[in-house]
């Protein structure tokens, strides 16, 4: 598949390289595969307010346990709530907690890792508590950190970051160190730019790419270890609307109503493997090992 | 051999005193009044008053750090307020359960992964491949917990062939043990299975492709010879690095599995402690189990740089 690529590489040398990625970005199966999935969950989540018109909070006793149908899409809860109510705004919130882990990650993973590959001096000194804090087990420390600063979907995001960073920030380090030896950039030296100007010139841009397929596996760790911690109750509190929360739940009730689990955990699992299979794609296409056989 | 694990133990250090420093700041990092959100919001003024001295915080910080770091070194981690004995001491009770769940799990993981990527490897673009990285996809996909619940509705409530959930410790019943922690290690295991069936199939298809393997098929020797002894040996060199990140991965997923089947280990008591809000037992539990991973991880490389001679850490 590679090499049918790499042809078209060369005879479309003149293209913008983002041009060239984005084309074999959507000729590659699983990419385009995983884009699909990760699409359905994010639409979902967006569309929210207009595709659900129930309270994904208001109860109805007398509606409890109904299995999925025509009346109720994917059926009620113990406390006859909506499901799909439920399920469509907790895709919302994934969505946006995944999406400010991811941000936050690239601003200050990419401030991280380019401050330490760059500057020797502030190396050793950056990556020593980079490395603390990857030795930690990245759910315990998730779960410390929310059980420090109170259960809030914002915590949640806070401590997320907090376990996820030093990885983000160490791939970022080992591009930039590369790069920093670089002959073009130590021509950049010699005619005189700025360290700001190198890194964000001529550094970061050729560091994005390995990031970018970091980025994109983080968003599905970030939606499952959400879902984790408020399967484990130490996330949003409950009765939010996310999908560990309705599993949590629904475990009292998996004999009479599994569906209360299962809806909740394909959703989860649709997720996950669209943003497995799209960070593949990107990893594929971007990879620099790929670039150089070019 | 000694001079790796030596020198390992020495970068250890700074990466354990950060640890040891960052568990020391979490109990103080709650807002407002430490010991307040401690206490309860049913507890009296005089209770806090009480608890604050007990923990030590009505204390100038620079005090308390050095107290801290005294404890470490006498082995006194603090006292769980939950259960009214020693950090370490519950910490010791706890481990070995969680420890032998993640070992079952790792021979799991190393059991379906190594196979799978071997076979995908051998028959490279076949269906199998393609069917043992679709599976190796899905495992890697399905949170842990969702595919213990599913196990539990499955196995345990409508074909009643194991428990749904509870603890056997394997001194008393090593069969009961093996029926109650069977499902547990399984979900635990999947994501690392499918994980390791893409490392292994890529580095089985990195060393089939090297000369020796040419000459050795050449020399006319049985394929099967070929591939378990000369391809398989040098295929799991770099397998022996990705233990440590899967042990780690283990101890970190077993904390929700743990919850999930009612197992008495680190990861329960770690949420049981973090629910109750008894800090000093999370901060102690966070910092042992932390340290446990690294000297893992030292082990590994230890016997990383054994099994390639090449190998050789600055």
């Amino acid at each position: 598949m590679s090499d049918v690529a790499d042809a078209e590489g060369i005879a479309l040398k003149r293209e913008h390289p983002a041009r060239t990625a984005l084309r074999r970005l959507f000729r590659h199966r699983l990419f385009v595969t995983g884009l699909f999935l990760f699409a359905i969950v994010a639409g979902i989540g967006a569309a929210a307010p207009w595709i659900t018109d129930i309270d994904p909070q208001r109860l109805s006793m007398r509606n409890k346990f109904l299995p999925p149908g025509e009346a109720w899409v994917f059926g009620t809860d113990n406390f006859g709530r909506s499901l799909w109510s439920r399920v469509v705004w907790g895709a919302q919130l994934s969505m946006i907690i995944g999406a400010s882990v991811v941000a936050l990650n690239a601003v200050f993973g990419t401030l991280i890792g380019a401050l330490a590959g760059y500057f020797k001096r502030l190396d050793n000194a950056l990556m020593r508590v980079n490395d603390a804090l990857m030795a930690f087990p990245a759910i315990l420390l998730a779960i410390a950190v929310t059980s420090v600063l109170g259960p809030s979907t914002l915590n949640v995001i806070l401590a997320l970051s907090i376990v996820y960073i030093p990885r983000t920030a160490r791939i970022v380090r080992s591009s930039v160190i590369v790069l920093r030896e670089m002959e073009y950039v130590q021509a950049a030296v010699a005619a005189g730019a700025g360290h700001w100007r190198i890194l964000r010139r001529h550094i970061l841009p050729n560091a994005m790419a390995p990031m970018i397929v970091q980025l994109s596996f983080l968003f599905a760790y970030a939606v499952l270890s959400e879902a984790t911690l408020s399967f484990l109750g130490v996330g949003a509190v409950p009765p939010t609307p996310t999908w560990g929360n309705i599993m949590a739940e629904g475990r009292d009730f998996m004999r009479e109503a599994p569906w209360i689990i299962t809806i909740p955990g394909v959703m989860l699992m649709i997720t996950v493997m669209g943003l497995n299979l799209l960070g593949d794609g990107l990893r594929d296409v971007l990879d620099p090992r790929l670039r150089i056989q070019q | 051999m000694v001079g790796v694990a030596f020198r390992r133990l020495l970068s250890a250090i700074p990466v354990l005193l950060i640890v040891s420093l960052i568990t020391f700041g979490l109990m103080r990092l709650i807002p407002g009044d430490p010991a307040a959100a401690i206490a309860g919001v049913s507890a009296t003024p005089a209770q806090i008053e009480q608890l604050r001295r007990d923990l030590g915080l009505d204390q100038p910080l620079h005090l308390q750090l050095l107290d801290y770091y005294r404890g470490l070194a006498r082995g006194d981690l603090g006292r769980s307020l939950l259960l009214g004995k020693g950090v370490f001491a519950a910490t010791m009770e706890r481990l070995p359960v969680t420890i032998g769940l993640s070992l079952f799990a790792l021979a799991f993981t190393l059991l379906i992964g190594i196979a799978s990527g071997i076979v995908a490897a051998l028959r490279q673009n076949s269906w199998v491949d393609q069917a043992a990285m679709m599976f190796a996809m899905i495992g890697i996909s399905v949170p842990n917990f969702f595919l213990g619940l599913l196990m539990i509705i499955l196995f345990a409530v409508h074909l009643g062939w194991l428990p749904s959930g509870g603890y056997v410790p394997f001194g008393e019943d090593p069969v009961g043990w093996l029926r109650s922690m069977t499902m547990p290690a399984f979900s635990l295991a999947l994501l690392q299975a499918g994980l390791l069936a893409r490392i292994t199939r890529s580095s089985m298809l990195e060393v089939l492709r090297q000369d020796y393997i040419r000459t050795a098929k050449a020399k006319g020797l049985p394929h099967r010879k070929v591939v378990l002894k000369h391809a398989l040996s040098n295929a799991l060199i770099p397998i022996v690095t990705v233990v440590g990140i899967i042990v780690s991965l283990l101890l970190s997923g077993a904390v929700v599995t743990e919850a999930l089947f009612s197992i008495p280990g680190m990861g329960q008591l770690l949420t049981q402690a973090v629910l109750s809000r008894d800090y000093p037992m999370v901060q102690g539990g966070l910092l042992l189990v932390t340290t446990f991973l690294v000297m893992v991880n030292i082990t590994v490389d230890t016997l990383y740089a054994v099994l390639d001679p090449r190998v050789r850490y600055e």
